[in-house]
């Protein structure tokens, strides 16, 4: 048993802050709000720490590395509120390598920029149908793939695509005449092919909506696991990504319950802010322990990685929204001011909480998963 | 990352494991009437069975008949057990917490006297610390020890929720033995023959109707002299910090050890069509039992903690609070999804659902675990305290004096 982190992951996280370090992130993150030409291009930074690639097996030109690495990335990101192109690209570079393109070196080092159209993969209700997110809410029907002789060709729309915008190659999953999945890579500049730049509320996430009207696209030889995988991995990132989000919250609001007096003593020292800080360290702490989950799951049990990654998000997801609020009330009204670096918190809470499927989908995918494990008990 | 075993791991469970198949036939049911001597009775053999292969007091140094290896292993044999649904040692308190206490305070004698009869359930053990006044503030304890002139000491007080006092030959008590000094000063750490003139135990009856625990009642109980002093007099606090350490080490070595987790609860949710389908269901079901697996892998962080030698810490009582809401909330909704079917007191889920209040409090309740973390791990300020540097005798009269007033 050892679920300490190795010398290199250690090293791999503290390279992550100390690049991320570099840029007054949370700065942007405001400014980025009025204007959003002052968010500085991490791009550079991502290409130059290797994280384009590290899911890309190395004989392929990446540093094959697993999951769980790429979550102690995804927690330093969260942690600085970077508005870095990870969650988006991750994903997409693990299906092309399942699918073996050749662009893969490319993507590796960086030159080439990917990006990840999610499609969530039926559940143990919704069977056999994959959909995306919708815009104004809620799922819509998956890309149809469609075309004649053998020239596929991508048609749909899905909204709120991290990282999709600035991306030279799109992974879409789509659905065939017959209801099946296949992966497919879509040039962002070709015809049928728009990207509408979108940013909403939290200035540090890139989002776009993706319309595809008979795009001309290249399939992947993916399998459905691997299609399966590529969402999961996707909610994991976003599960790391908040525990990074959370820890930050979390050590803002304890430095000033120390050092913030009421009625002559800290106000830490009262029980009611002291146990909504600590009620903040459990959840923390609970979705810490499923990061290690959904990090052994992916590498040693691909056949739960689905709950794991699923728990989780659940865990971390509902951690985010506590503590982003918990910030606020900790601080007291001037937390909810303009010039304070808590609503940034709050804000990117209130966006992560809505992307890839939402915190709410993954709660009902633990539920799902393990209705599927004891309907296999029960024979 | 690796959650597997090491290959010497995996031979001691494989030898672990062929010597319970060889032996389960003989073994009790895991669970039973603590009423029912006979039953109690094959449990102590059972102990004694596994105690001469080894498989008692696993992490006990080998002087003092252990095995002297490593956290992990106990969790091996724990896990072996639970497969086999066989029971593990009667004596939880004597193996888990006041073995270990004497082993760290006791003196040559008592190790050479109590150890072994405990490793083989001859003696079983009980802890008699909190009192109807003293729980989770437990240095507030007011059973008095009284030395007598012939250098014996008389305790006298009520003891509260005290497992296995029925049938257990020593208890381990805290008791005040000088009133006119601050409360966790004047405290020490006594030995009390269970079957001494003056001891008295009745079950304790909770919300289920059943009597997991007991009160015991000691009047003018004469325990015997110093020899019967663990730690020290006046050493009391200090003693029993140690015990609550090992008492974290224990729950930190069985973190799904109350039985609450995902897959025990899916089941029942899967047997019933409508419940699969309704979406909030799904939501509160999905939601908790992502907090139960966050405790399987807290476990098993808190393992990975041991394995390299460090000693868990309070934070441990975070897992305890996650556990308990996490199994109300899914006593909940069974009963939400099953409707008063659930509460069918001959039913597994009526007596979880009766069970879970009181267990919010053991061990201290969530008010003071959430203190205890804000202000140990966190480093918060305690709220202020008017007990600090007053003699007990004058912190009770002032008690006293605000109720009347």
């Amino acid at each position: 048993m050892n679920l300490s982190l190795s010398d290199e992951q250690v090293f791999l996280r503290d390279a992550a802050r100390g690049a991320l370090s570099r840029f007054d992130t949370l700065e942007a993150a405001r400014t980025g709000l009025e204007d959003a030409a002052t968010l500085p291009d991490l791009w550079p930074t991502a290409v130059e720490a290797g994280w384009p690639g590290m899911l890309i097996p190395e004989d392929a030109g990446g540093a094959g590395l697993a999951p769980f690495d790429a979550m102690l990335v995804a927690e330093e990101i969260g942690r600085a509120l970077a508005g870095v192109p990870f969650l988006g690209v991750l994903p997409a570079t693990v299906l092309l390598a399942a699918g073996g393109d050749d662009r893969l070196a490319a993507v590796a080092g960086g030159q080439t920029r990917v990006a990840y159209v999610p499609a969530r993969p039926p559940g143990d209700l919704d069977e056999p149908e994959w959909t995306t997110d919708a815009a104004g809410g809620g799922r819509g029907p998956a890309f149809q793939a469609g075309g004649a002789e053998g020239a596929l060709a991508l048609s749909g729309r899905a909204a709120y695509v991290p990282d999709a915008h600035g991306a030279e190659l799109l992974v879409v999953i789509a659905v065939d005449e017959r209801g099946e999945p296949v992966a497919a890579v879509v040039e962002a500049g070709a015809s049928g092919v728009a990207v509408e730049h979108v940013q909403r509320y939290d200035a540090t996430r890139s989002l776009a909506h993706v319309t595809l009207e008979g795009a001309p696209a290249r399939p992947l030889s993916c399998s459905t696991e691997d299609m399966g995988r590529a969402w999961h991995l996707a909610q994991a990132l976003i599960a790391a990504e908040a525990v990074g989000t959370v820890a930050a919250a979390h050590e803002m609001m304890l430095a000033y319950a120390k050092e913030r007096f009421t009625f002559g003593r800290a106000i830490g020292s009262y029980q009611a802010v002291k146990h909504e800080i600590v009620e903040v360290l459990r959840q923390l702490e609970n979705a810490r322990s499923l990061l290690f989950y959904a990090g052994w799951a992916g590498e040693r049990r691909p056949e739960e990685f689905a709950l794991a990654a699923s728990a989780a998000r659940t865990s971390a997801g509902g951690a985010l929204d506590m503590a982003a609020r918990a910030n606020i009330n900790v601080h007291g009204g001037i937390g909810a001011t303009w010039e304070h670096d808590a609503p940034l918190y709050f804000r990117r809470a209130q966006v992560t909480r809505r992307l890839v499927g939402g915190h709410g989908d993954a709660a009902d995918r633990v539920a799902g998963e393990l209705l599927l494990v004891a309907d296999a008990a029960q024979g | 990352m690796d959650l597997d075993d090491s290959p010497e791991q995996a031979q001691y469970r494989a030898t672990v494991r062929s010597w319970i198949e060889q032996h389960r036939s003989s073994a009790p049911p895991a669970r039973g009437d603590a009423e029912d001597a006979a039953y109690i009775e094959r449990r102590r053999t059972w102990q004694r069975e596994m105690a001469e292969e080894g498989l008692v007091g696993v992490t006990w140094p080998k002087e003092f008949g252990g095995q002297g290896r490593g956290p992990l292993e106990q969790v091996i044999v724990n896990q072996e057990l639970n497969a086999a649904d066989a029971p593990g040692v009667i004596d939880v308190i004597g193996i888990g917490l006041m073995g270990p206490c004497i082993i760290a305070h006791g003196s040559e004698e008592q190790k050479s006297r109590y150890l072994a009869p405990m490793l083989h359930a001859d003696e079983v053990w009980c802890q008699l610390f909190s009192e109807p006044g003293a729980g989770s503030d437990l240095a507030a304890v007011q059973t008095r020890a009284v030395k007598q002139e012939d250098g014996n000491w008389a305790l006298t007080g009520q003891k509260v929720w005290t497992t296995n006092a029925q049938f257990s030959a020593y208890g381990m008590c805290l008791a005040r033995t000088d009133a006119d000094v601050p409360k966790h000063k004047g405290l020490t750490m006594f030995i009390v023959p269970m079957d001494a003139e003056g001891v008295s135990t009745h079950g304790l009856r909770q919300v289920s109707g059943e009597a997991e625990f007991n009160e015991v009642f000691l009047d003018g109980v004469v325990v015997g002299g110093d020899e019967m002093v663990v730690g020290g007099v006046g050493n009391g606090w200090m003693t029993a910090l140690t015990v609550l350490m090992f008492e974290r080490v224990m729950i930190g070595l069985s973190a799904e050890g109350f039985g609450y987790s995902a897959d025990r609860f899916a089941p029942a949710l899967a047997a019933v069509p409508h419940a699969r389908t309704d979406k909030e269901v799904r939501k509160r079901f999905g939601q908790l039992s992502a907090e139960l697996l966050a405790i399987r892998f807290a476990g098993f962080r808190a393992l990975s903690a041991l394995e390299n030698g460090q000693i868990p810490g309070p934070e441990a009582g975070l897992s305890k609070i996650t556990t308990v809401n996490a199994a109300i909330a899914a006593g909940e909704l069974l009963a939400d999804v099953l409707g008063p079917d659930a509460l069918d007191e001959s039913g597994e889920w009526a007596y979880m659902i009766s069970f879970l209040p009181g267990l919010k409090s053991a061990g201290g309740t969530e008010a003071i675990l959430r203190n205890t973390v804000g202000e140990r791990v966190l480093g918060l300020p305690p709220e202020p305290r008017l007990d600090k540097g007053i003699p007990f005798a004058e912190l009770r009269a002032k008690e006293k004096q605000a109720v009347a007033s």
